[in-house]
């Protein structure tokens, strides 16, 4: 700490606090280490979400655990599952890597689509897939994705591996179903390769965070699934009783479930943009993914 | 330890520190190595002005920790042109350009417009738009840099164009405002 700031309160200092650092490079090893600080430390993978709030003086932390030596086992990968192929993507995948992908690309392309608006070059090359499904941004283009697809988080902590279901991942602002001392090693999404799929947001700069966003993923002889980012403390899938009227997904169906996705949702007004506003975004984005993920032939002409 | 011994190392040379672990690599680089080319814009990662290249790849170096670096190779706008020597030939087409003017923004336009070429070097010009997107500017306006970066990638590879005949800014136009906002 510089000189004249010492003996400072912690709370005046211009700069945060240091911290232990430690470098895992398997995660046996991660594991260990979270289990020994006890609930103290944290974890750093791409840091591209955590070194600003650390920065900003939003958190601190006695020590920080450095996962990045663990690697990406080469990047997402397929494997055979019961109800057909699926995409694993390990934890330390960059956002790079995930768009640069032709695993991802032919069986996950709205994953693909929407990691490309993820952040900035920068982010992209440094921040994680896992680092992003932990982090659980609402209005993140990433956990709404998942929400949509399906698929797993795969948790490691000192009582062993477990799966939770993406449905069940997203608890509320930043939290998850993750126990603080678990990590996220991988992410498991069913192949959705051949199916339509749109993914529309609202940004007020490119490279920004969403101020709504919406991921539709259809399915093979089921309803599309819904997905609404930046309108509650985590993405919203919607539920069956609103999806249900896409049986028969005539136009003005769209528009009526586009209406009644609005009306599911009383988004919180903040600096950015008010509750209404943003449940008008509902209402214009849902109908123009809608559109596109059923109707991906017909023209754009009157959407908004 | 709240201290690591590190070594860095930085534009072919290593660097060896004794640093706070909540030092970030700008802080390293900028105040301990001494490389006034790598620069304190927003400290979140918005900006690009400390923008380094971490094994070829563009960084912010505010949001990695200085004992993070350990076992990569860095590199800033000194590794990518020595001050002493003579220009980089995109830093020329920068001052054909008037791609600079305060100058704060340029070192990380410059080492994100580098990576870009080396992974796409024929990128378009929406291309290079899109990779520019996380370096701000508050002088040009964008689009005699993006002109600048265009008629480099494209002469590196015709040689026969000739340095003047970019043309480049005439397609510019209201599309440049997107780039940079």
């Amino acid at each position: 700490m510089p000189n004249d700031q010492v003996g400072l309160d912690p709370a005046e200092r211009v700069e945060p606090t240091s911290f232990e650092y430690q470098r895992a490079d398997s995660w046996d090893e991660a594991v260990e280490l979270l289990r020994i600080w006890d609930g103290e430390a944290k974890v750093i993978a791409g840091g591209q979400s955590l070194v600003p709030m650390f920065n900003l003086r939003l958190t601190t932390t006695a020590a920080l655990v450095d996962i990045n030596d663990i690697g990406d086992e080469g990047g997402p990968r397929v494997e055979a599952g019961d109800e057909g192929p699926v995409v694993v993507i390990p934890a330390l995948t960059r956002h790079s890597t995930v768009l640069a992908s032709s695993i991802i690309a032919e069986h996950c392309p709205m994953l693909q689509h929407a990691v490309g608006l993820v952040g900035n070059v920068r982010v992209r090359n440094r921040g994680t897939f896992g680092g992003s499904v932990a982090h659980a941004d609402p209005t993140g283009e990433i956990p709404c994705c998942l929400l949509s697809m399906g698929g797993s988080v795969t948790l490691r902590g000192p009582r062993g591996t477990r799966a939770v279901a993406a449905g069940d991942w997203f608890r509320t602002y930043l939290t998850t179903a993750a126990e603080p001392d678990e990590l996220v090693t991988e992410v498991r999404i069913p192949s959705v390769a051949g199916l339509s799929w749109a993914f529309e947001e609202e940004v007020r700069r490119f490279s920004d965070f969403a101020t709504v966003a919406v991921a539709v993923q259809t399915r093979q002889g089921g309803l599309p699934a819904i997905v609404l980012g930046g309108v509650a403390d985590r993405p919203l899938l919607l539920s069956d009783d609103l999806v249900d009227p896409l049986r028969n997904p005539q136009t003005d169906i769209l528009a009526a479930v586009a209406e009644a996705a609005a009306g599911s949702v009383t988004p919180e007004s903040d600096v950015h943009a008010t509750g209404e506003h943003r449940r008008r975004l509902v209402r214009v984005l849902v109908r123009r993914a809608l559109e596109q993920a059923l109707h991906p032939d017909s023209s754009r002409g009157d959407l908004r | 330890m709240m201290r690591t011994q590190v070594r860095l190392q930085v534009n072919g040379v290593e660097h060896e520190l004794w640093i706070r672990n909540d030092r970030t690599l700008l802080n390293a680089l900028h105040d301990d190595v001494g490389l006034p080319d790598v620069r304190y814009g927003c400290n979140e990662g918005v900006c690009g002005t400390c923008t380094v290249l971490v094994d070829g790849a563009p960084t912010s170096a505010c949001l990695m920790y200085a004992v993070q670096a350990e076992g990569h190779e860095i590199t800033t706008l000194h590794g990518m042109a020595d001050p002493t020597q003579e220009m980089h030939p995109l830093q020329k087409r920068f001052l054909e350009h008037g791609g600079a003017q305060c100058g704060f923004c340029t070192p990380g336009m410059l080492l994100t417009a580098k990576a870009l070429a080396e992974r796409k070097p024929d990128a378009n010009r929406e291309e290079i738009r899109y990779e520019l997107v996380g370096n701000l500017c508050r002088c040009t306006g964008y689009t005699a840099i993006v002109d600048a970066i265009e008629a480099w990638m494209k002469d590196d590879h015709a040689e026969d164009e000739s340095p003047g005949a970019t043309g480049a800014a005439s397609s510019a136009g209201a599309d440049a405002v997107e780039a940079g906002a």
